[in-house]
């Protein structure tokens, strides 16, 4: 991994790394990524991905529930926390001139 | 009356025969929380309203309705969304966010209303500190600093239920709950001489736990003793739609076992209550790396279970050192995806000047995030970023599989398997603060468990000669919590180790 990676995943991450900051963090992620290297020895041709646990329990599938409306209104609680709102909606910058 | 001392067991017992009151228990514990800020354990608190729960859980229990939890406080680690308490996860992204809901464990531990007429009757102490959305080991990730170790102050906690570790040792809280996705309640647990249990994936609801890593987080409690944890975890786990992931019989009396024997033909057996317990040691987990303090308190651990009519044998897993890698791959992926909600829109930090939509996300974000979580997020989007997505996140995830299958097979062998919980006790503030992958190693022997979605607990089992306590680590297959709690409780019957409390708690 080189400097200008690390700027292009923080760009990708939507996080904004000072020259200082991601010279400090090369060398931390050189060095957990040469630990990572380390998976390439295992022989996983004959092997499935395992994304969570429960595929690997049972094969059944996770139970679902019904499709049906089970909230009710929460806007104004849920608008609570919001760091900008008008009228009820989030307020952006302007996206579209 | 020193009501820290006393296990939730013996609390409940006095709320029954009336020594005490849910106000009585309730002040008393707000008071050591006040007394005790220099651990730096709770994040919020509010006095008024954990009173008005005590009050409400003494009605309950004047009518005679309550359980055995009715009355008795609890804290919540800062994880759980919670409704009057500030919520933030460790993080200064969310400093002023608050909950418009309880989640799913607050709720289901909390006093009765309309939509959980079952619910426990436990009263909210607060909310405890931890690492930064998670993710760390020793609770020096917390963007409102770190949390001092009850043994020794010096020390770090453990983490990242770290504050809810140090509440329990300190006697501030008689329980707290925490989450483990690599270790963060048995770490903690072990680090501060209590009993800590992680259930199998899908046993206690995740909705309203702030995500970090989905298809490894799972919710437990943190307690003085097994006893303690097997009923706060069956008031805990039960079905949940709102969760995906929550399994359909996910709800069971978790102490059943307790004072059985482990056969059934060993029920009278009293000097010998494990007769037929097979225990498997993982030479893995015994190999270069622990300390040797740290290894001859779990081999005594090991023995005394033995005493009791267990027998010993030794397993191998051999892809334990390779959870390390996967578990940094996997996790940071998950958390990349998780924490992308964090774009100071809909709630949350947001940075005061910005020109475009762009520069409002990666200013917010990065104002909000502290160090560690930035390296988590790099992580987890540069192994699922085009050209690196097979040979880091999807080879982890096939390894993941290696790993759950090398786990049954050594069960075909042995009931549980016992080892460490971490290489060491707890370490001095700030020794491994800037060399993050010493931080991960230290996480070796808890974060296979994870990946496989197995339980595990914490059990205090030995000091070293600085007076910090050593914990080991039981595994169980799928499913045998309660198996694990009665291994737990019977060793807990024949020792006191659990019971010990730091000097300066007294």
């Amino acid at each position: 991994m080189k400097l200008d990676e690390v700027q292009r995943i923080a760009h990708l991450s939507r996080l904004e790394l000072s020259e200082p900051e991601a010279e400090a963090l090369l060398p931390q992620l050189q060095a957990i990524f040469a630990l990572v290297a380390e998976m390439q020895a295992v022989d996983t041709s004959a092997c499935e991905p395992l994304a969570h646990p429960i595929l690997f329990l049972r094969d059944l599938a996770q139970p679902l529930r019904l499709d049906q409306v089970s909230e009710t209104d929460q806007r104004t609680a849920n608008m609570r926390s919001a760091p900008a709102q008008e009228d009820g909606y989030f307020l952006v910058p302007r996206v579209l001139e | 009356m020193s009501w820290h001392a006393a296990t939730v067991a013996l609390l409940s017992k006095a709320l029954a025969a009336k020594q005490v009151s849910s106000r009585e228990l309730t002040s008393y514990f707000l008071e050591r929380i006040a007394q005790g800020k220099r651990w730096n354990a709770f994040l919020d608190v509010n006095p008024a309203l954990s009173l008005a729960q005590a009050d409400l859980a003494d009605n309950i229990l004047a009518s005679g309705l309550g359980g055995p939890l009715t009355g008795i406080p609890v804290a919540h680690k800062d994880v759980f969304v919670t409704r009057g308490w500030h919520s933030t996860a460790g993080s200064k992204m969310l400093k002023d966010y608050q909950s418009p809901f309880d989640a799913a464990v607050v709720a289901r531990l909390g006093l009765p209303d309309e939509e959980n007429p079952t619910a426990a009757g436990m009263v909210c102490l607060g909310k405890t500190n931890m690492d930064e959305f998670a993710m760390g080991s020793s609770n020096e990730n917390s963007a409102y600093g770190a949390v001092l170790n009850p043994w020794n102050p010096a020390c770090v906690a453990g983490g990242s239920s770290g504050g809810s570790a140090a509440a329990v040792a300190a006697g501030l809280a008689p329980i707290a709950t925490g989450t483990d996705t690599g270790g963060s309640i048995r770490q903690p647990a072990a680090l501060c001489g209590l009993t800590g249990i992680k259930p199998s994936y899908g046993r206690v609801s995740r909705y309203g736990m702030i995500a970090y890593a989905s298809s490894l987080d799972q919710a437990g409690p943190i307690g003085k003793s097994a006893e303690d944890c097997a009923w706060l975890l069956s008031a805990m786990s039960f079905h949940d739609g709102r969760d995906s992931t929550s399994l359909a019989d996910s709800g069971e009396d978790y102490s059943r076992y307790l004072y059985q024997g482990w056969s059934e033909s060993q029920i009278k057996n009293a000097a010998k209550p494990l007769s037929g317990l097979r225990i498997g040691l993982p030479a893995e987990f015994f190999a270069a790396g622990l300390a040797p303090e740290v290894a001859q308190a779990v081999e005594a651990g090991a023995q005394q279970l033995a005493a009791l009519g267990a027998t010993l044998c030794s397993v191998t897993l051999p892809k334990t050192k390779l959870s390390i890698p996967v578990y940094y791959v996997l996790a940071p992926a998950e958390a990349s995806s998780n924490l992308s909600r964090f774009d100071g829109v809909r709630f949350g930090h947001r940075t005061a000047q910005y020109s475009d939509l762009q520069e409002m996300y990666k200013k917010s974000r990065s104002e909000g995030f502290g160090t560690e979580v930035k390296r988590r997020i790099l992580i987890g989007s540069y192994v699922l970023s085009h050209g690196y997505y097979d040979a880091y996140y999807l080879q982890a995830q096939k390894i993941r599989r290696i790993i759950a299958a090398d786990f049954q097979t050594a069960f075909e062998q042995c009931d549980v398997i016992l080892g460490p919980v971490a290489p060491d006790v707890a370490w001095p503030l700030g020794a491994k603060t800037q060399d993050p992958l010493q931080m991960y190693l230290a996480d070796i022997y808890t974060l296979s468990t994870n990946l496989a979605g197995l339980p595990a607990m914490s059990v205090p089992c030995g000091f070293n000669q600085n007076n910090l306590p050593i914990g080991m680590q039981l595994i169980g297959n799928y499913f045998s919590e309660a198996r694990l709690l009665q291994i737990a409780h019977q060793y807990q019957q024949a020792s006191d180790w659990h019971l010990r409390q730091p000097s300066e708690v007294a």
